[in-house]
C-alpha cells in the first residue's frame, strides 16, 4: 500500500455539502465589479452556516445587483422580480413559508430611488430577511446615471455633479427600528465574511449597506463610491467575530473587552471596538456617528446598530408555525357548522 | 300639529310594492335606521334590496338610502321613489322637488314643505320637538333622531313591530345599552304617528313568505366567506373604496374561524400601497400560498407591472376588483363596470387574464373559492370582477352551500414526484399539451426542485434566454394555456328560445335585465334571448350564442362599451352584430332604462 496515499475526501460542512454545492452560474457582470466580491461572501456564509440550499431563497429586484442571485447557490429557489419591489416579494414569501431563510439583493437605485417606499416599510415590519444593498451610487444597466445614494458634490464619469443630498440607508434603517444595520465595503473581505454570517443568523431584518464600486461607471476621481476612495476613506469601527451555535470555541474565548451579542439560534457575535469606543446598541449614538462621518466624507464600516430583541414579523402577526403553503383542507377550510353559524346570523 | 293632505290620485291600497328613499347626512347614524327598516321587511318575508348612495365623505355630506320592497321579487334599482323621507335640511328642497308625482313625503315639520308639492302626500313630523321629548341626553339626539323616522314609517306602512325590534337587535349586535337608547325613541315616534297622523297614502306592508331560507348580505362579505371556505391563506391589501370592507370582513371571519391553538392559520397584512400588496401576493403565490387581495380600478392600475410579471412567470393569486366610477378618483362611492379592458388585458406586452364575473352574493361566494382553484390550476393571476353595487349594497340571497370539493392545487411536483422523474423536469415545459407547466414550491426538499423565477425571457427549463424562438414558443404556450382556460372558467348562463335578437349582460345589471325582460314581453311584446357572461376568456357557448342571433345587444355600465370591445377583439367576425346599450352616470341600472333603450333600438330594426 505504501506510496499510494488515499485521496483526501473533499471538505464538507455539517450538512454534508461541499463549497461547490453553493456555487451559482458564472457572473456576467463587468470584471472587477464589487458585486462579485459580495457574491463570494454570500457563498462562504451559506457554506459556513451549513445552510440547506432547499431551505434558502434568493430574491431581488432589477439592476446589476439584482442579477447576482443567479451567481450563487443554484440549488436554491430564486425570484428576480420587479424594480424596487424585492421587499414585497420577500414579505409574501415569508407569509407563505416562514421556515425559509431569505436573502434579498438590491442596489442603490433599486432601493433608494424606485424602491424607497418598500424599503421603509419592510424595515418597519422587521421581516426575517438579509437585505443586501450593493451600493455604488450609480445605475449600471442604464449606463451611469446618479442614484439617490450618490454623495452631494460627487461627480459622474463625464463630469456632471450631484447637487442633492444623499439618502443614507443605514441612518434611515436605524430610524425605522431595524435591528441589524451594518455598513460594509466590498473590498474588506474579512469584515464582510463575519458580518454576512452574523446577518444570516440574525432573527429579523438585517440590512447590509455595502459600498460596492462600479468599475465601469463610477470608479473615477470625483466619485465617493470608487475603489480608491473607499480604500482611502474606510474607517473600520470594530473587529467583528462570529461564533456559530455549535462551536465550542465560544466557551474558551477570552471574553475581555468585547461586546457579545447572543442570537436566537444560539450563535454569538463578538464586537471589539477599535479606535473609537462605539456602542452599537445605542440608537442615538448610531445616528450621531452616521451624521458625523457623513460630514467628514469617511465611510465607517462595521455593525452600526444591533437590537436582537424585536419580535419578527411572522410573530408580530401571530402566524402559526406550520408554513401556510402546506395547510390542508382540514385546517384551511372551516367546518360546515361554521358556515351554518354565519348563515343563521344573516337570516 | 302635523297635517296630512291626501293627493287626488290616491285610491286603493298598494301592498308590498314601493321604493322608500331616505335622505340623511353622512355620519349621522342613519345606516342603522335604514338597516332596521330593510331587515324588518326582510323578516316579514317581503323581497327587498337596499342601496346606499353615499358621498365620498365621513361626516356631514348628504347621503341617501333606497329600499325597494317588491312582492314579485323585483329588487333592481328603480328611478323614482314612492316614499321620500327627508331628514337632511340641506337637501330637503331638492329631495322634495325631485320626488315623483304623487309621492309620499315625510319631513321635519318646521321645514314648511307643505306648499311646494301639492301633488304629493305630506306627512309633516316635528322630529326636533319629538327627539327633545324622548331623548334627554343632548349628545345622543343627533344620532337617535333617525330612529324617529323608523317609528313613523313602521306605523304608517304597517310594519310588524316585533320584526322591527328583532331587526334593531340584530343591527345593534344585541348591545343592550344601545337598544335601551334607540328603542324607546322608535316606539315614541310610532305612538306619536298613531295618534297624530291620518293615513292617506296607499302603501302598506303585509307579511308574506318569500324569504324562506334566504339571507341578507353585502357582496364583499359573501366574497370574504367564499375565500375563507376556499382556503385562502395569505391576504394582503391596501384600503380603497369600495373594496376595503371585503378584506375587513375577511379578516374578521378568519380571526373567528381560522385560529388553531391560539395562532392564525392565515396572514392578513395591510400593505403600504397596492404595488406592495400585489408584490406580496406574487411572493406568497410563488411560495405556495393561496393568496388574495381586493382593490378597485386605481389599485389595478398600480398593480399592472406585477400583474404582467405574474402572468409571465406563471404565479397564482387572486385579485378581486370591486369596481367604482373612474378614471382616477372619479366617483369613488358610485358603481361602474368600467374596468373590463384594464382587467382583461392588464399590463404591458402580450397579456390576457382569466376573469370570473359574479352577479350575486351567492355567486361571488362560489366564484371566490373557484378563483383560488383556477389560479393554482392555471398558474396565473385570476381576477374576480365585482363592483360597488354588488360589494357594498345589501342583497337578499339564497343561503350559501358548503363547498365539499377538495382544493384543486394544480400541477405541483413534490419531493416524491421529483425522485420518480430522476430530478428531470422543466418549469416551463408543456408536458401535457395544455399549455400548463408543472411547478415546484420553494422549500421542496429535493436538490433539483429549485428553479430561477424571472421576468426575463426563459427556456422551458427556466434558464435565461433572449433567443427569438424561445420567446415566441413561450408566448405561444401561454396562449395555449389561455385556450385551456376557456373550458375551465364558469360557463355563461344562457336562455335561448330561438328569438332573433339576443342580449348579452353580466354582473350587477342582472336584476334590472330580468325585470326589463318581463316588461318588454308583457308591455311591448318584445322577446330576446339572454346570455349572461360569467367569465373571460369567452367560452364556445358565447360564440355560439352570438353566431345564432341576428343582432346582439351588449348592456354594460360604461361609456364606451368595453365588454363589446372585448367581444369584438376576441370574436372579430361578429363585430357588425354587436350593439352597445350603455349606462354611465354612476348609478346602478334600472329596468326602465333597459326597456326604453331596447324598444327604441328594436323599432329601428
Amino acid at each position: 500500500m505504501a506510496g499510494t496515499a488515499a485521496p483526501k475526501p473533499p471538505e464538507t460542512n455539517r450538512v454534508g455539502l461541499q463549497k461547490k454545492d453553493y456555487a451559482g452560474s458564472k457572473s456576467t457582470l463587468c470584471i472587477g465589479c464589487g458585486h462579485d466580491l459580495i457574491t463570494a461572501r454570500i457563498i462562504d456564509a451559506c457554506y459556513d452556516l451549513d445552510i440547506k440550499p432547499e431551505q434558502f431563497v434568493k430574491l431581488s429586484g432589477i439592476g446589476c445587483s439584482s442579477k447576482t442571485p443567479a451567481y450563487f447557490v443554484s440549488r436554491s429557489f430564486s425570484f428576480n422580480s420587479v424594480h424596487g419591489r424585492m421587499p414585497s416579494i420577500a414579505t409574501g414569501t415569508a407569509l407563505a413559508n416562514r421556515t425559509l431563510k431569505m436573502i434579498g439583493v438590491s442596489g442603490d437605485g433599486d432601493t433608494a430611488n424606485i424602491g424607497i417606499g418598500q424599503f421603509v416599510h419592510v424595515m418597519r415590519r422587521n421581516l426575517d430577511l438579509v437585505y443586501v444593498v450593493e451600493n455604488n451610487g450609480v445605475y449600471g444597466l442604464t449606463k451611469g446615471q446618479f442614484s439617490a445614494t450618490a454623495d452631494k458634490g460627487s461627480k459622474l464619469k463625464h463630469g456632471a455633479v450631484n447637487h442633492m443630498h444623499a439618502i443614507d440607508l443605514c441612518a434611515l434603517a436605524v430610524e425605522l427600528g431595524c435591528g441589524f444595520v451594518a455598513r460594509l465595503f466590498a473590498g474588506n473581505t474579512k469584515m464582510m465574511r463575519q458580518v454576512m454570517q452574523a446577518a444570516m443568523a440574525f432573527e429579523g431584518l438585517a440590512l447590509l449597506d455595502i459600498v460596492s464600486p462600479c468599475v465601469t461607471f463610477n470608479n473615477h476621481a470625483g466619485s465617493t463610491k470608487s475603489f480608491p476612495y473607499a480604500k482611502d476613506n474606510e474607517f473600520a469601527l470594530q473587529d467583528i467575530g462570529f461564533v456559530p451555535a455549535y462551536d465550542p470555541q465560544y466557551e474558551e474565548m477570552d471574553h475581555g473587552d468585547e461586546r457579545e451579542i447572543t442570537l436566537g439560534d444560539g450563535s454569538h457575535i463578538t464586537i471589539k471596538a477599535l479606535e473609537k469606543d462605539y456602542d452599537p446598541t445605542n440608537r442615538l449614538a448610531a445616528l450621531n456617528l452616521l451624521a458625523e462621518y457623513h460630514e467628514s466624507g469617511k465611510i465607517p464600516t462595521g455593525i452600526i446598530y444591533i437590537n436582537e430583541k424585536e419580535p419578527r414579523f411572522v410573530d408580530q402577526i401571530n402566524m402559526c408555525d406550520t408554513p401556510l403553503s402546506r395547510l390542508k383542507e382540514d385546517v384551511a377550510r372551516p367546518s360546515k357548522a361554521a358556515l351554518e353559524e354565519v348563515m343563521n346570523e344573516l337570516a | 300639529m302635523a297635517t296630512a293632505q291626501a293627493s287626488e290620485a290616491d285610491t286603493g291600497t298598494i301592498v308590498n310594492d314601493f321604493v322608500l328613499h331616505v335622505a340623511t347626512a353622512n355620519g349621522s347614524g342613519s345606516q342603522t335606521s335604514n338597516m332596521v327598516l330593510l331587515r324588518a321587511l326582510f323578516g316579514m318575508g317581503i323581497p327587498v334590496s337596499g342601496k346606499n348612495l353615499f358621498p365620498s365623505n365621513i361626516q356631514g355630506l348628504p347621503t341617501w338610502f333606497t329600499i325597494r320592497a317588491n312582492k314579485d321579487g323585483w329588487i333592481a334599482r328603480k328611478q323614482d321613489a314612492d316614499i321620500v323621507v327627508c331628514m337632511n335640511s340641506e337637501t330637503s328642497d331638492e329631495d322634495v322637488e325631485s320626488a315623483r308625482e304623487g309621492a309620499v313625503l315625510i319631513y321635519e315639520e318646521s321645514l314648511n314643505l307643505g306648499e311646494k308639492r301639492p301633488d304629493c302626500v305630506h306627512y309633516a313630523v316635528p322630529f326636533k320637538k319629538l327627539i327633545a321629548e324622548c331623548c334627554p341626553d343632548l349628545r345622543l339626539r343627533k344620532l337617535v333622531i333617525n330612529m324617529l323616522y323608523v317609528g313613523v314609517c313602521a306605523q304608517l306602512f304597517g310594519f310588524d313591530m316585533e320584526e322591527i325590534k328583532k331587526a334593531l337587535g340584530t343591527q345593534l349586535a344585541g348591545k343592550q345599552k344601545a337598544i335601551d337608547i334607540n328603542l324607546p325613541a322608535l316606539e315614541f315616534a310610532y305612538k306619536w304617528a298613531e295618534e297624530n297622523l291620518k293615513k292617506v297614502d296607499p302603501f302598506r306592508v303585509e307579511r308574506m313568505n318569500a324569504n324562506e331560507g334566504k339571507i341578507i348580505i353585502e357582496g364583499n362579505a359573501a366574497a370574504a366567506l367564499g375565500l375563507m371556505f376556499g382556503g385562502v391563506t395569505v391576504v394582503t391589501w391596501y384600503p380603497i373604496t369600495p373594496s376595503s370592507s371585503l378584506c375587513e370582513y375577511l379578516e374578521e371571519y378568519l380571526n373567528r374561524f381560522r385560529m388553531k391553538d391560539g395562532k392564525k392559520t392565515f396572514a392578513v397584512v395591510q400593505a403600504e400601497d397596492e404595488i406592495a400588496a400585489v408584490g406580496m401576493l406574487a411572493g406568497a403565490g410563488w411560495a405556495g400560498a393561496r393568496a388574495f387581495t381586493s382593490t378597485s380600478g386605481p389599485g389595478i392600475s398600480l398593480m399592472n407591472e406585477f400583474i404582467g410579471l405574474a402572468y409571465f412567470a406563471e404565479i397564482p393569486f387572486v385579485i378581486c376588483n370591486v369596481a367604482r366610477t373612474g378614471p382616477s378618483t372619479g366617483l369613488p362611492t358610485r358603481t361602474m363596470q368600467g374596468d373590463i379592458i384594464s382587467l382583461f388585458y392588464a399590463s404591458h406586452g402580450d397579456t390576457k387574464h382569466v376573469v370570473v364575473i359574479p352577479n350575486t352574493p351567492k355567486e361571488i361566494f362560489e366564484m371566490a373559492g373557484e378563483a383560488l382553484n383556477l389560479a393554482e390550476e392555471l398558474q396565473t393571476p385570476v381576477f374576480i370582477l365585482s363592483d360597488l353595487d354588488l360589494g357594498m349594497n345589501y342583497w337578499m340571497s339564497d343561503r350559501f352551500e358548503y363547498p365539499t370539493e377538495p382544493f384543486r392545487r394544480g400541477k405541483v411536483l413534490g419531493k416524491d414526484e421529483l425522485e420518480k422523474l430522476g430530478g428531470k423536469w422543466g418549469r416551463y415545459a408543456d408536458v401535457d399539451g395544455d399549455g400548463i407547466p408543472y411547478r415546484t414550491i420553494p422549500g421542496t426538499d429535493h436538490p433539483r426542485a429549485a428553479y430561477f423565477t424571472r421576468g426575463t425571457g426563459h427556456t422551458p427549463q427556466a434558464t435565461y434566454s433572449e433567443k427569438p424562438t424561445d420567446w415566441k414558443n413561450n408566448m405561444d404556450r401561454l396562449a395555449r394555456k389561455f385556450e385551456t382556460a376557456k373550458n375551465m372558467v364558469p360557463k355563461p348562463e344562457i336562455k335561448d328560445n330561438g328569438h332573433a335578437a339576443g342580449l348579452i349582460y353580466f354582473g350587477t345589471t342582472t336584476e334590472a335585465i330580468r325585470e326589463a325582460c318581463v316588461k318588454l314581453e308583457t308591455k311591448h311584446n318584445l322577446k330576446l334571448d339572454l346570455c349572461r357572461l360569467r367569465a373571460f376568456p369567452f367560452s364556445q357557448e358565447v360564440e355560439d350564442f352570438i353566431n345564432k342571433h341576428e343582432r346582439v345587444y351588449v348592456v354594460e355600465l360604461n361609456r364606451d362599451g368595453q365588454m363589446r370591445m372585448a367581444l369584438n377583439a376576441e370574436l372579430p367576425r361578429f363585430s357588425q352584430k354587436l350593439h352597445s346599450i350603455t349606462h354611465y352616470d354612476g348609478m346602478p341600472l334600472t329596468a326602465d332604462e333597459v326597456v326604453e333603450a331596447l324598444v327604441k333600438r328594436e323599432r329601428e330594426v
